[in-house]
This record gives structure tokens, sequence and C-alpha cells, in this order.
């Protein structure tokens, strides 16, 4: 019962917080930009808005890979409330990225598909890096489960630093920020034009951004639990990660996927490595 | 209650996207100029994007020509209803001083319907701000 109630807890509640952490991202970048910037509750207007919209659709799969989206990022964000396990979680949350390439691979679009190619390489750099964030977290903690992980004694943050790090490059990849954000970026004013999302439109778009509202919740909580004994530290250690993210956003440009894939995988994987080690050394 | 919000939000959203006709770029400059911090149209909701299926608003500057007016109707064709059109500069309302010219339909109103004309050689940030916002009277009356 008490499974069941944190489930629609984490179904309901997250899209809110992700949509006000979006606003918040954006407010954060316009004062940046020395500019005043739109209110905190401006993505829940544009979603409202997108939902309101005629639907324009090119063929059925996109409604449907649109829908699988949002289910898979609600259900791996239940879960994860429902303190459940951390590969089932990744698995579902894998399915919902993947729709989300087959949805745009279903129209004929040359932006769209090079947008779904870039997705997909996207995919491949940061779900070996999450896989091995939970191995360690497994390693460290003797379990997957997250109600078992949450009985641990002191913060992983101590025996995981380097993990965490790893982590930032996972969640700077999912939230769609530069350098990372080649197949997709916020303002459709790219060589791509927006990507993987340019063929979905009206409320089709709008339920994929709120999927992706789902996804920061659940990358956010992720983080959450490096720092679970204590709720201050939790709270400081996901602003001061958000924020990093809004820095590196506004500083860095977007690179090729090719750096992406090097640069990623090497600094990510040797971190693993050396934090792995150490692990067992120390 | 639902509806009401989504019809608030039209209002509180507007996406632009811009289209070039046969401009001489000044009309383009100033509606750049409002997406700099000094206008910051973003406090309104206002996003550029580049995309017509994304876009709630269509800003367009220049001419209009036999070549570019087949365009112009494929963009416009591709937004999603609730549209608005607004021409912006003497040449997108009238032709201005190419309306005379050979290849020169005249104004952006003879090949898309437009809501809003937003006069000027060029236009300034100001009145173009004010011709979005006069646009959005027409999504405020739609219901949601």
């Amino acid at each position: 019962m008490k499974t069941l109630i944190l489930i629609i807890l984490g179904i309901v509640v997250a899209p809110f917080l992700g949509g006000l952490i979006a606003g918040l991202d954006r407010k954060i970048t316009a004062r940046f930009q020395s500019r005043f910037g739109p209110p905190i509750v401006q993505p829940f207007f544009d979603v409202a808005k997108l939902f309101g919209k005629v639907k324009v659709v090119n063929n059925f799969w996109q409604v449907f890979c649109a829908w699988i989206y949002v289910i898979a990022a609600a259900l791996s964000v239940g879960l994860f409330f429902a303190q459940s396990d951390l590969l089932l979680i990744f698995f579902v949350q894998a399915i919902g990225a993947v729709f989300l390439v087959m949805g745009a691979l279903s129209t004929p679009s040359p932006y769209s598909q090079v947008g779904a190619q870039r997705e997909l390489i996207q995919i491949l750099t940061y779900e070996p890096l999450i896989i091995l964030v939970f191995v360690s977290i497994y390693l460290v903690t003797g379990s997957f489960r997250i109600d078992e992980i949450l009985q641990y004694s002191q913060p992983l943050m101590h025996k995981l630093p380097l993990m965490f790090i790893v982590l930032g490059y996972a969640l700077t990849i999912k939230l769609r920020k530069s350098p990372f954000d080649f197949s997709t970026s916020h303002h459709a004013h790219q060589e791509l034009v927006k990507g993987v999302l340019t063929e979905f439109s009206g409320p089709y778009l709008g339920l994929i951004e709120i999927a992706h509202w789902y996804e920061t919740i659940l990358i956010l909580g992720i983080c959450a639990l490096f720092w679970h004994t204590s709720f201050i530290g939790m709270v400081i250690l996901l602003v001061t990660t958000y924020l990093a993210e809004i820095l590196i956003d506004n500083t860095m440009a977007r690179m090729t996927w090719r750096w992406m894939l090097g640069y990623v995988w090497s600094i990510g994987l040797a971190m693993s490595f050396v934090n792995l080690i150490w692990l067992y050394a120390g | 209650m639902f509806k009401k919000f989504i019809s608030k939000s039209r209002a509180k959203s507007p996406w632009i996207m811009h289209f070039d006709g046969g401009s001489c770029n000044g009309c383009d400059i100033e509606v750049l100029a409002c997406l700099t911090p000094l206008y910051d149209v973003e406090r309104f909701g206002i996003v550029n994007v580049g995309n017509p299926k994304h876009a709630d608003v269509l800003l367009v500057t220049g001419t209009i020509n036999h070549r570019n007016a087949k365009v112009l109707r494929n963009i416009y064709d591709q937004m999603p209803d609730p549209k608005g059109v607004i021409a912006i500069g003497a040449c997108g309302l009238s032709g201005g001083i190419f309306r005379e010219c050979y290849n020169v339909l005249g104004g952006v109103d003879k090949v898309i319907p437009v809501d809003v004309y937003v006069p000027g050689c060029p236009a300034k940030p100001e009145a173009i701000i004010d011709g979005v916002v006069a646009a959005l009277g027409k999504f405020e009356g739609l219901k949601g």
C-alpha cells in the first residue's frame, strides 16, 4: 500500500518539479545573459499551449512512440519513488529513449533522421556510464534495490566521488545541455533545426516535454542517492549539481559526436576504473 | 478549467518564426534586435523557433515575389492551428517601393491571410513587439 502511494506520488509530483526546474533553468540562464527572463512557470504555459494546438501527425508511429516515451519515463520515475530495482529502472528508461529515436526515424524528414542518428549515439555514450554507476553502487552497498541502498550507513559520495562526476556526464547528455546537445537544442536554430523533435508538433511535443521533465527528476534522483544520509546534504548536492549544469551549458559550445564519444568514454571509463580500484585497494 | 488555462497559455507562450521574403535585411535586424538582452522578448515567453511545426506566429519581412510565394505558402501550411501571421515593414505590407516591380506580387496578404500589419521602414523593435501582442488578441478569443 505504501509502495502504491509512493508510485502515485512520484508520477504526479515529478512533472511539476521537473517543470519548475526547467523554468528556473531558463530564468538563471537569462540572468547569465543579463536578461530578465521568462517567469518560472513558463514551461507549464508552453506545454499547455502545445496541448491546445491542432494535431498534425505524419504517421501513427509518431503518436505511438511519443506515448511510449512518456509512459516509460513516468514508469521509471514511479519505480524510483517506489524504491525498486535500479537495473529495472534503467531498462524502462532505456526503452523510452529508444522509442523517441524510433518516432523520429519514422518520418522521412532529413532533420529528424539525422537528429535520430545523433540521439542514438548519445544513448550509446551515456548508457554504459549509467550502468557502471549502478554497478559501483552495487559493489559498495551490496544491492541494486533502492530501499536497501538507503539503509547504507554513510553517504555513497565518500566511496564513489568519481562515479558522481561520471553520472554528471550522463546528466548533461540526458538534459540535452551543451556541449552534448547535438541531437537537439533548446531553440530550433541550429544546423539541425530541432533534431529528433523536428517532426513532433502540438500535443505530441508537449508529451515529449513532460517525459523530459520526468527524466530530469529521475537522473537528479539517482544523484540524490549519493548523499542519502541527510536531507540537507542531498538538497545541497542537487542544487550544486544543477547549477554546475547550467553554468556548463552557458559556457560551452557544442562539440561533434566523435569528440563526445571519445571524451566521455575515455574520461568516464578511466574515472570509473580508478574509482573501482580505489574502492578495492582502500 | 483546463481549457481556460490552455487559452491563457496561448497568450503567454507565442513561439515565433521568422521568414525573410525579399527584405533588405533592415526589418530582419530589427526582428533579431527584439531577441537581444535589450528588448528580451523571452520574458513574455516568446521564443524564436526555426521550425514551422513548432511555431505559433509567423513574422514575414520583405516583398513577396513569384519565387518565394510558394515557399511562404508551404511554411504557412506546415504551422498547426491556431496560428497568426504578422507582416512587417513597408515591403511586407504592400511591396513598399518595390511594388511596381515586374517580379513583385505585393504584400504578404496576397499569398496568406495576415492578422497584424506592422508599418515602418524598417519597423521599430517596439512596434514589432506590439504587433506580436496584438496578434495574441486573436488567440485569446479562441476557446481551448
